[in-house]
């Protein structure tokens, strides 16, 4: 294969990790975002759709495009259910402080880490992919799945921002974010909107996973990676930015697919890794971000 | 219409809030004057339930309401202009309107009442309220309290830092909604604003209400003024 369909692979293999991570970085951004609350179980959330998902489609017989619908639908609300009961058990009471939400939610990953070990052991295990059309480019086979993904992302996307900028509850969110005293004393229950808005987040990421189950199989330990590229995309895009996550999950999954085709994984981590350093240290706020006034 | 009696708040293990007693009569602009720090925004907060009410009673027409969380109680008819304006800042004009009309109100016709008062903002509705001029921000902090449709209002410093101009004009909504029969609480630190619009002035020191004085009795020169305000 020469050059240019080389790259088109990489750039279209990047585009498949960007999808994913664009979706779990956004959960993580919201909830930081709205709630100033440095989520560490994002990953573990993450990991736990992969195994519900697993769950669900390995329960249900019938074609795979049933499980996988299913799982669908099961593992996000299933996350998120949990999400808000770790909200209302644990955040509240610490009354949202940032230091100790650290520490609890690490806390938080520990449990859900070693529950999804002894339930679901420690194998990795595949999801099968709902439908097996393939592409067929003149160079080379591509899957139609993975284009799914990304147009299942970029769907949802559109859904979060469109309830963030145009809906009632997406206001709400937002005068919560900037400014929860003045919130309440106009009504709103800023307690409700944290527990939905952990939810939300939570089940952002559960649903990333199932999507990314069938090119990756569930693993107990899988929530490592997202969760530090979230806060990479997180970091670079800008917080409470929305935009600026997308288009950092763009620029770190795109240039992760062409530099880990061309050069090594390792390479790309290292360069990911490299960037974060120079916004923090140029761009403090974010490609995207505003300064705190 | 508000009854506040010897209550006791702070923030944690600090008190700022000692034995304070007032009434806010409907109908009246009762005024609030006091030195930094006297405790006069910490009242406000305390009957929005914003900080906790640790001793004594808060009650709206005879309703306590010092033990509600604080989301239920501007549903009850309170409006509040916090000091500083607090607007959502990177939300627009209207954008801040609605999120005073969805608790109270009565929708459309609260927006077109409220946006009637104040003509230069249904110019700027689809603007950012941070890019709003000061005075602007502030009509649109007072609009965004008028759209509960209130009971009680209670503005906290509203002309700081404001031009002649745009006191006149929130003296003018403040004296019209009295005349509908609002009570209005209206914390000032400025004495021509204050004889301008009061029909009673509280002064408070210390976390408490040490004095209440009818307006019509007061001049400029009166020793209250130099006693707890300095001026
Ligand atoms: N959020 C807060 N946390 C702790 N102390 C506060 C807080 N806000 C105000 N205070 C203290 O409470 C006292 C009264 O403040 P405040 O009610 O704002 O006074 P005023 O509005 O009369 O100037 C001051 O001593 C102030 O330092
Ligand atoms: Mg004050």
């Amino acid at each position: 294969m020469s050059f240019g369909p080389y790259l088109l692979l990489a750039v279209l293999e990047g585009l498949v990790s960007a999808a994913v991570l664009a979706l779990t970085a956004v959960g993580l951004g919201l909830v930081f975002g709205v709630m100033r609350v440095v989520n560490v179980a994002h990953g573990a959330f993450f990991m736990l759709g992969a195994v519900i998902a697993w769950m669900v489609a390995d329960a249900l017989p019938g074609p795979p495009a049933l499980g996988f619908a299913a799982a669908l639908v099961v593992a996000p609300l299933a996350v998120a259910a949990l999400a808000a009961a770790v909200d209302f058990g644990v955040l509240k009471r610490l009354g949202y402080d940032p230091d100790a939400t650290i520490v609890a939610t690490i806390g938080v990953l520990y449990i859900v880490e070693q529950a999804a070990l002894s339930l679901f052991g420690p194998d990795a295990r595949p999801v099968q992919a709902p439908f097996n059309l393939r592409l067929q480019l003149p160079w080379f086979g591509y899957s139609g799945y993975k284009l799914a993904v990304v147009a299942a992302a970029v769907v949802v996307l559109l859904a979060v921002w469109l309830v963030l900028s145009r809906s009632r509850a997406g206001l709400v969110m937002r005068a919560t974010q900037i400014d929860g005293e003045t919130a309440r004393a106009f009504g709103i229950d800023t307690d409700r909107v944290y527990a939905g808005v952990f939810a939300l987040g939570a089940g952002l990421a559960a649903l990333a996973a199932v999507l990314v189950v069938p090119i990756q199989q569930a693993h107990y330990l899988m929530g490592g990676d997202p969760l530090l590229l979230s806060f990479i995309v997180v970091i670079i895009g800008g917080l409470g930015s929305l935009r600026g996550t997308v288009i950092a999950a763009l620029l770190i999954g795109v240039s992760e697919g062409v530099v880990s085709v061309f050069f090594s994984p390792t390479l790309a981590k290292i360069l990911a890794t490299l960037l974060v350093a120079l916004v923090l240290v140029f761009r403090p706020q974010g490609l995207f971000g505003r300064r705190a006034a | 219409m508000l009854e506040i009696a010897d209550i006791a708040a702070g923030y944690g293990p600090v008190r700022v809030l000692e034995g304070l007693s007032l009434k806010v009569p409907a109908g009246q602009v009762t005024c609030v004057m006091g030195r930094n720090g006297a405790g006069k925004s910490t009242m406000l907060k305390a009957v929005m339930g914003l900080v906790r009410v640790e001793a004594g009673t808060v009650a709206l027409e005879g309703q306590r309401i010092e033990r509600l969380e604080a989301h239920r109680v501007p549903g009850l008819g309170i409006g509040y202009v916090p000091q500083g304006r607090r607007l959502f800042g990177d939300m627009t004009v209207a954008e801040n309107i609605a999120i005073g009309l969805r608790t109270r109100g009565r929708g459309a016709a609260t927006r077109e009442r409220v946006l009637d008062l104040f003509p230069r903002l249904r110019e700027r509705l689809g603007q950012l309220s941070r890019t709003l001029s000061g005075g602007e921000q502030q009509m649109l902090a007072v609009a965004r309290a008028l759209c509960l449709e209130p009971k009680l209002l209670m503005l906290d410093e509203p002309t700081e830092g404001l031009q002649p101009s745009m006191i006149a004009l929130i003296r003018e909504v403040v004296l019209r909604l009295r005349d509908e029969g609002v009570a209005v609480l209206l914390v000032e630190q400025r004495v021509d604003a204050v004889l301008a619009m009061a029909d009673r002035v509280a002064f408070m020191t210390g976390g408490h209400v040490a004095e209440v004085v009818p307006a019509p009795g007061l001049t400029p020169e009166a020793p209250q003024f130099v006693r707890y305000v300095g001026v």
